[in-house]
Parts: C-alpha cells; structure tokens; sequence
C-alpha cells in the first residue's frame, strides 16, 4: 500500500495517467459496442474517430478549430492586457484596490454566458462578440488573482529594496512585478482554461464557424460521433496549450525551481 | 572621541491596543548616540524594543516621539545611506547573487563597468567567489546572510544596521559569520549598529553594548568593550571576556525574569 504523500517514480505517473485514459475508452467501447447504449445518443469511439476524419478532411473543420483558437487567444490577449497591470496597480496601492475591489468582486460574478444575447445586440454576431464574451468571462478573474497575489508580496523584500535606495515606483518595477511573474503566469494559464468554456458558449448561438458551431450543427444530424469528436478536439487543445503554458513559463523563470 | 553621526533623540514608540486592548509602550524615550566608525550591538531579551528601535533608526517604522538624526538631518523614512541586514533571508530570489549585490548600485545609476567591480569586489570580501550566477535557493543559510551583508555594504552606506542577521543559523556557523562580520570591520570600520539576544556575539562583536530592558524597553545599561582588535575567536575564552559575559549575563537575566514575571 502506498504511503500519504510518499513520492512516486516519473516512469509509473506516465504509465498510471496513461492509463486512465485507456480504461476511460475501453468502458466507452463496451457501453457502446456491446450494445449497452443506443447508438441514436451515444456513438462508439470508432464511428467518432470515422467521422472526425470526415470532418478533417472533407468539412474543413481545421478551418473551425482555427477560427476559436484564434478567438480565445484573442479574446485572453486582450483581457489580459487590460487586467495584468490593473491588478498590479490594485495590488500594490491599496486605495486603487479600494476604489475598484468591490466592483471587481461583483463583476467577476457576472456569468459571460449570460452576456451573449446581450452581446449580439450590441456588437452582433461578428467576431467582436465573440472575443467580448471571452474577455469578460477572463478580465475580472485575472484582475482580482494578480492584485491579491501582488498584495502578498513578501514584506520584508519590500523593506529590504527600500533600504536599498528604492523609490515607491522602483519597488513596484524591480520587486513586486518580478516577484510575483511566476504567479502572474501561473494565473494566465488557469483563465485560459476557462476561457475555452466561454468561447464555445459564444459559437453555440448566433455563429457560422468554430468548434462550437459545428457542434451545434451536428446536433442537428444527430451526429454524437461528430460532437464527442469536437469535444476531445477542445480537450487536445486545452492539454496542449497547458503543456506550453508550463514549459513557457519554466524557461522564464528558472529561479522558481532552482 | 570621534565625532557622533548617528543621533537617537528621545525616540519612543507607542503600539496601539490590539481590538480594543491598552495600548502598548514598546519604547520608552530613548537616547543614544552612535559615533563614526563605533561597532554597537543592542542586547537585550526578545521583546524589548530593540528590533523597533533599529527599524525606527531605518526608517521602516516611524517613532510616536521623538526624531532620529543622521549625520545632522532627521530621518523621514528608509534609505540607501543606512543599510540593513534583517533576520530573515531577504534576498530577492528571483535576482542571482551578483545581482542582488548590484541591486542598490543599480537604483544609483552607477554604470555596468563600476557596478561589476564593486560587486567583484564584494563578492571577494565575503568569500563567495564561483556563486555569483547562482540563485538564492541554491544557497545555504549563512552564505545568503553574506551575500546580504555584501549587498548592503556595496551601497556604501553611512551606518550598517543589522536585526539579529545570525539569529537563524546553527552555532558553528553563526561563529564563522561573526568573525567574517568583524573582520570586514576591522578593514574598513564602517559605523554599525547590530542588534541581538545572545550576550557573547554582543561582547565578541561591539566596542560599546547597549543593554535594553523589557516592557517597557528602554536603555539599561551602555558598556564599553576594551577588548583589543583585532580579535580572534578564541578570545571567547579569556578571562577578560569572560567576566564581562559574567556582568552581562546578570544584566539579562535580571530582565528576563522581569519580562517572564510581567507576562
């Protein structure tokens, strides 16, 4: 039996988190193939692998899944953009934290999905509504990690940069910004996983491309081998963009794991 | 005597009552007068203000009476011409060691060329030659408490505080640093003001111990340490340093009983 918080060996996590996934298909493949499940709401994993090669290469969904990933890491850029240095500011003069705080906390509650009939209206069904609804579904969460993140910097850096000779604004440049980097990275990288919630939300009503759009399409058909494709595509991604994420931020900052 | 640069006049410090409680006098009015190129340690048991007063004296706090004055002007808040090493390993880890040495010298505005000498140079006197490209983690205890000690000479301070810069760090190495700390001084005589609880770094290190009391803290006694320069670890063991501990330790525990009683 293994021990709490005993360690474990790289080459057995591989092998343990791979197959995870195996069991996961291979109770898909008997649900399915032995009959256990209607095909009409539920289609096996080979019918779903038949038909997202269909997708590939006769429908052009490459075309679809490049249109939203281009609109969630659009959408992201822009909300992080505005959001990183609004929350360093928060974080680092508590009178701004108290002037936008409160708001903030509301906002952040607002569900983006909630916005796109909302957002139709206002900006119509081109991309802008879609990179709105992203952007604010992210801008407040971001805003509000990075400030409480920022407003735990560790004091005595603070004190020790002031007997150095900082000013108020060098603190805020060459301690708090640097210190908190990792942390900024590490809070980007979990809202771009929610950001992907937000963009199929924004193609599932009122859009003629993306994932999200052909979802809807195949629902239509009633092709569940289409939508369960188009569901694991956005998994795919989401693994893969997290892996670069991650190897991104571990080159840039070294003294994190040294 | 040479001529005073540092001058605590009359310096107090009242904390407010924690929800709802008394307030708490922390500092009763304090004077004490530092003269250039002197080494002073503060003694005294934990909780008797020497740590505010030093922090007061930084700038970092600000006393509720009284005024700090630094080579005649009075002290609004921290700067680069009092440098501190605090208890807790404060360099930024995100900078590697020649660059936290640099980092005072680059707030300054001093040129790469100067900058790397100076940190070279620094590097050197605390004997961490080979670690300057690695990063604070990658060190021990005591080599991060010198790189600090480096960072804040490199600035060239007017007076060198120290909080109790030992104070995490096993007894062999705590000795090591101390004499690393004394040698540095002998060589340059830069004025410090050194605060801590243990009487024999107190003696071995100061040319003048303060000793503070506790609740209220305020100055109890000011001794003047006659031993000669330049020192060696093994004067510990003299007679002369010894009856001097002898005299300090009476001097503590009568304020440790104080203290404990008062709780």
């Amino acid at each position: 039996m293994p021990r709490p918080l005993d360690p474990v060996s790289q080459g057995t996590r591989v092998v343990l988190g791979i197959s995870f996934f195996v069991i996961f298909f291979a109770a898909w493949a008997v649900a399915t193939l032995g009959g256990f499940v209607s095909r009409t709401f539920l289609a096996d994993p080979i019918t779903m692998l038949q038909e997202g090669w269909l997708l590939l290469t006769r429908f052009g969904f490459l075309n679809d899944i490049g249109v939203t990933i281009w609109r969630v890491v659009g959408g992201f850029i822009l909300a992080a953009l505005i959001a990183v240095p609004l929350g360093i500011l928060m974080g680092a003069y508590k009178s701004c934290e108290a002037f936008l705080e409160p708001f903030v906390s509301f906002a952040r509650y607002l569900p983006a999905s909630a916005f796109v009939p909302l957002l139709i209206l206002w900006a119509g069904i081109g991309e802008m509504q879609k990179l709105l609804v992203i952007f604010i579904g992210s801008v407040f969460q971001i805003i509000l990690m990075v400030a409480v993140a920022v407003g735990n910097t560790r004091r005595d850096l603070v004190e020790a940069a002031y007997t150095l000779g900082s000013s108020d604004r060098s603190v805020v440049r060459r301690v708090l910004i640097p210190a908190n980097a990792p942390d900024i990275a590490e809070i980007l990288r979990l809202v771009l996983g929610w950001a992907w919630t937000y963009v199929i939300v924004a193609e599932l009503i009122g859009s003629s491309s993306g994932i999200g759009h052909m979802i809807i399409d195949s629902q239509a058909l009633l092709a569940t081998g289409q939508m369960i494709f188009g569901i694991l595509i956005i998994g795919i991604i989401g693994l893969i963009s997290d892996f670069l994420f991650k190897a991104l931020n571990r080159s840039l900052f070294p003294w994190r794991l040294a | 005597m040479s001529k005073t640069i540092l001058e605590i006049d009359n310096v107090s410090r009242v904390f407010p009552g924690v929800r709802g409680g008394a307030p708490v006098q922390a500092l009763e009015p304090t004077n004490l007068q530092v003269a250039e190129n002197d080494f002073i340690t503060i003694l005294g048991p934990s909780g008797c203000g020497k740590s505010t007063l030093l922090r007061i004296v930084a700038g970092l706090d600000r006393p509720s009476g009284g005024r700090v004055m630094l080579n005649g002007r009075e002290i609004k808040g921290p700067g680069a011409d009092r440098g501190m090493v605090f208890q807790s390993y404060t360099l930024f880890p995100w900078l590697t060691i020649a660059e936290n040495i640099a980092y005072g010298l680059r707030e300054k505005g001093i040129p790469q060329a100067q900058r790397d000498e100076i940190v070279a140079s620094y590097t050197d006197k605390v004997g961490l030659r080979g670690f300057e490209n690695h990063y604070p983690k990658q060190l021990s205890g005591g080599m991060q408490q010198r790189t600090a000690i480096a960072r804040a000479l490199a600035n060239d301070p007017a007076i060198l505080l120290l909080d109790e810069p030992f104070g995490a760090l096993d007894n062999q190495t705590r000795g090591l640093m101390q004499e690393l700390l004394l040698g540095i001084w002998e060589r340059e005589r830069k004025t410090v003001l050194f605060v801590t609880h243990d009487i024999e770094e107190a003696i071995f290190l100061a040319s003048r111990v303060v000793v503070m009391s506790a609740r209220p803290g305020r100055i109890k006694a000011d001794i003047s340490v006659d031993l000669p320069h330049p020192r060696h670890y093994t004067m510990k063991t003299t007679p002369e340093f010894s009856s001097l501990k002898a005299q300090l330790t009476e001097e503590i525990r009568h304020e440790a009983l104080q203290a404990d009683a008062a709780h």
